[in-house]
């Protein structure tokens, strides 16, 4: 009963995020291909939540849609023409792009869910994850904590470097 | 019973949506969104492997593929604002001044 409930969680938010994925693909106006990537998102944090990944789950919502998705909606808003023809999305050469991406996923899918031999599957108990994250974060792998801090910051001054208006020529 | 197969299976789904946006959107900002959705089907991955597998360490390597996605989108979309300066388009056809 509870694996039953389990599933039909599952293929729902499965079938929200790639449903969603697929409106960020086709959607003719670049505000909807936006918009309908804030569900995939969502859709994304909920599976999180339910492989056990409770502090990645909110995360995912904080940074991606509160900081990620609102960055992109400021970008969308700020280089087009506000009048709505130039808020269309024009694609070229579609079916070639149609055929590469699905032989992508057929070769991965084959590949990796078909083929490959993962060791039997031993899930992890579900239980809250943030303190051993934290742990984690400063014990193992504080080296890469340490680097992708200074890659923040790096990115940071380099992003206001690289918005700031152009100098005159005096 | 949901297993291993059916994330992987939904991950695959969608990195092939991201490659199509990639390739499709002529819009630069279009094109990040298919970065986006890439990454996200790579920290989908991981934290599968890391829920069936039984350790932490996918999930924290996911927490570092969201820092770092975050630190990309400020800095992608920095250089859309610089090229739509520079070209008032940000359109990826049209910006071939290095073109031969």
């Amino acid at each position: 009963m509870e694996s039953t409930s389990y599933a039909l969680v599952f293929y729902g938010f499965s079938a929200l995020a790639l449903a969603a994925a697929a409106v960020v693909v086709f959607a003719r106006n670049i505000l909807y291909s936006a918009f309908a990537l804030l569900a995939t998102l969502f859709g994304i944090a909920a599976l999180y939540a339910m492989l056990g990944a409770d502090f990645l789950a909110a995360a995912q919502l904080v940074i991606y849609i509160g900081g990620i998705l609102v960055l992109i909606l400021f970008g969308v808003l700020l280089t087009q023409r506000v009048a709505h023809l130039h808020l269309r999305v024009t694609t070229r050469q579609a079916l070639p792009a149609l055929v590469a991406a699905a032989l992508v996923a057929l070769v991965l899918w084959v590949a990796l869910v078909q083929r490959a031999p993962w060791p039997a599957p031993t899930p992890r108990p579900m239980e809250p994850t943030t303190a051993a994250l934290g742990e984690a974060l400063l014990g193992k792998f504080l080296l890469p904590f340490e680097v992708v801090s200074i890659a923040l910051l790096a990115a940071l001054v380099g992003a206001v470097y690289l918005t700031r208006a152009p100098e005159r020529d005096r | 019973m949901i297993g291993l197969g059916h994330f992987l299976t939904v991950s695959v789904l969608l990195f092939a949506l991201g490659v199509l946006a990639i390739l499709l959107k002529r819009n630069a900002i279009g094109v990040l969104m298919g970065i986006e959705l890439i990454l996200n089907a790579a920290g989908l991955n991981f934290v599968a492997f890391s829920h069936f597998l039984g350790n932490l360490e996918g999930q924290v390597i996911t927490l570092f593929i969201i820092i770092l996605a975050a630190a990309e989108a400020a800095v992608a979309l920095a250089i859309v604002f610089s090229i739509y300066h520079g070209f008032e388009t940000v359109n990826v056809d049209q910006v071939d001044q290095l073109r031969g």
